[in-house]
């Protein structure tokens, strides 16, 4: 099908993005990278009367190191994260994830900006800024403010974000010795919506896992995090023992949905076999850069 | 470069000027901003070597360079190619930069009704370049976002693989960037 008319505006700053936002309000809509927002304007599953493109606001662009934290600007795209080394150094979930986000046409143009607005549950990088803790940095024409992942996903599709802000950069603390991390997940075949998939991040003290975060990806209506597990697992080392603990807390904790291919239970069944290969790279001594994982 | 700043109360739906080098060559074009760049391309300028399937970005049929990188033509506004580049396969073809894969494609018969082989030829273009050391296992995965509905798979990932060695053997690899360029 094709997209509706609709105007189209490229400012060069963000406050032109932001007093155009202001001005139209919910007739207006944000194009970062598009690969979500085309295809549903092709589908006219959105008819906007005005696309506001962000692609030559320089502010938005950009990884950099800012005090202990990586800034990864919104319109930072997947290609350039999968490729970039101060996300392997400092970030390496996010290299772990990246192969697994779509293909590389639209790794090419996605942004994670974009991805983190757009709140799927279905999508790697909301799971991933879950499972560091990072922050979503918001701008309207007042100014700025910083919400915590935690806080901003708030069900399907919605998010803390107000209708005249926009993200304009994420942050993710910087990566220490002692950190581990691991990603899983599963898919039909490549680049396909995950059916279920594990963003992990742990402290590793002399054998103890501490500060485990477990974000889920494709099991709810939106990106969570398994607290109760995580609690279990808190100050322990691994074992079979703990590892049946942490399989039963998932298990009451975890309200997995069913998708069109997968049962409830399918995916419930399978999210144990991920908790479980998770705990196993966290918990191994060299730091995790699965390998399985890159491209 | 006409729409930088929007006069503000303009929500005109219209066509606009844009300014796109397309295979090598710049020039102005009127376009509507609901028009894709694979429409653009294949209604506006007749170059046709682009297909459109899904038109979702699901199939990879339309994919095609910009600025140099492979895109979902049909998940690219051609208001959004203002002021860039735009590579085709008319373009790849011309200038010669697929010519080995070209080759490899009739040489392992992959391509049987051809409505997937200038994506894939797009894509493959692309790995040669960024991965030139890439194994069966990582050219099906590159390749996982093109669909060819012929299911002829197995000869599209044998071509690539025949190039990669090729290239392998000749001592490319290393300098793929350069070569393809």
């Amino acid at each position: 099908m094709k997209a509706p008319a609709f105007s189209y505006a490229r400012p060069k700053h963000l406050t032109d993005v932001l007093a155009l936002l202001e001005k139209h309000g919910d007739e207006a809509r944000l194009l970062a990278g598009g690969q979500t927002l085309l295809a549903t304007l092709n589908m006219r599953l959105s008819e906007p009367a005005l696309l506001i493109d962000m692609q030559s606001v320089q502010e938005l662009k950009g990884l950099s190191l800012a005090g202990n934290s990586l800034r990864i600007g919104a319109m930072v795209t997947h290609s350039e994260i999968e490729a970039s080394e101060l996300v392997a150094q400092h970030a390496p979930l996010l290299r772990m994830a990246a192969p697994h986000i779509a293909h590389r046409a639209i790794r090419n143009l996605g942004t994670f900006g974009g991805s983190i607005a757009y709140g799927d549950p279905a999508a790697e990088w909301p799971a991933c800024l879950l499972a560091l803790d990072g922050i979503v940095v918001a701008r309207n024409l007042q100014g700025e403010r910083r919400i915590a992942a935690r806080d901003f996903f708030t069900g399907l599709y919605t998010t803390e974000l107000a209708a005249n802000e926009v993200i304009s950069a994420c942050e993710v603390p910087l990566a220490t010795p002692t950190h581990r991390f691991a990603f899983e997940e599963l898919a039909r075949r490549h680049g396909d919506y995950a059916v279920v998939g594990l963003a992990a991040s742990a402290q590793m003290n002399e054998g103890e896992l501490d500060q485990v975060r477990l974000a889920w990806i494709g099991v709810g209506n939106m990106p969570l995090r398994s607290t109760a597990t995580e609690q279990v697992l808190q100050g322990q080392q691994l074992s079979d023992a703990l590892l049946a603990r942490a399989l039963e807390a998932l298990r009451s904790e975890l309200q997995a949905e069913a998708d069109l291919t997968h049962s409830a239970a399918a995916k419930q069944h399978l999210a144990g076999v991920m908790l479980k290969r998770v705990l196993n790279t966290l918990s191994s001594p060299a730091p995790a850069l699965n390998s399985a994982s890159t491209v | 470069m006409t729409h930088q700043e929007p006069s503000p109360d303009d929500l005109a739906t219209d066509a606009r000027a844009v300014s796109i080098t397309i295979n090598g060559t710049c020039s102005q074009h009127h376009v509507q901003p609901r028009t894709h760049l694979v429409d653009f391309l294949r209604e506006g300028l007749g170059l046709k070597g682009s297909h459109l399937g899904c038109e979702h970005g699901v199939c990879g049929a339309c994919t095609v360079q910009l600025d140099g990188q492979v895109v979902r033509g049909c998940l690219v506004l051609a208001v959004q190619a203002d002021g860039r580049v735009v590579n085709t396969i008319e373009g790849l073809s011309d200038s010669g930069a697929i010519r080995e894969l070209q080759q490899a494609f009739v040489r392992h018969n992959a391509l049987q009704c051809g409505f997937c082989t200038s994506g894939m030829l797009m894509a493959a273009h692309e790995l040669l370049e960024k991965k030139p050391d890439a194994n069966r296992e990582q050219v099906r995965e590159w390749i996982s976002g093109n669909y060819c509905r012929c299911t002829g798979y197995q000869a599209i990932v044998d071509a690539i693989c025949d190039v990669l060695a090729q290239r392998s053997k000749a001592g490319h690899a290393a300098h793929a960037e350069g070569a393809v360029a």
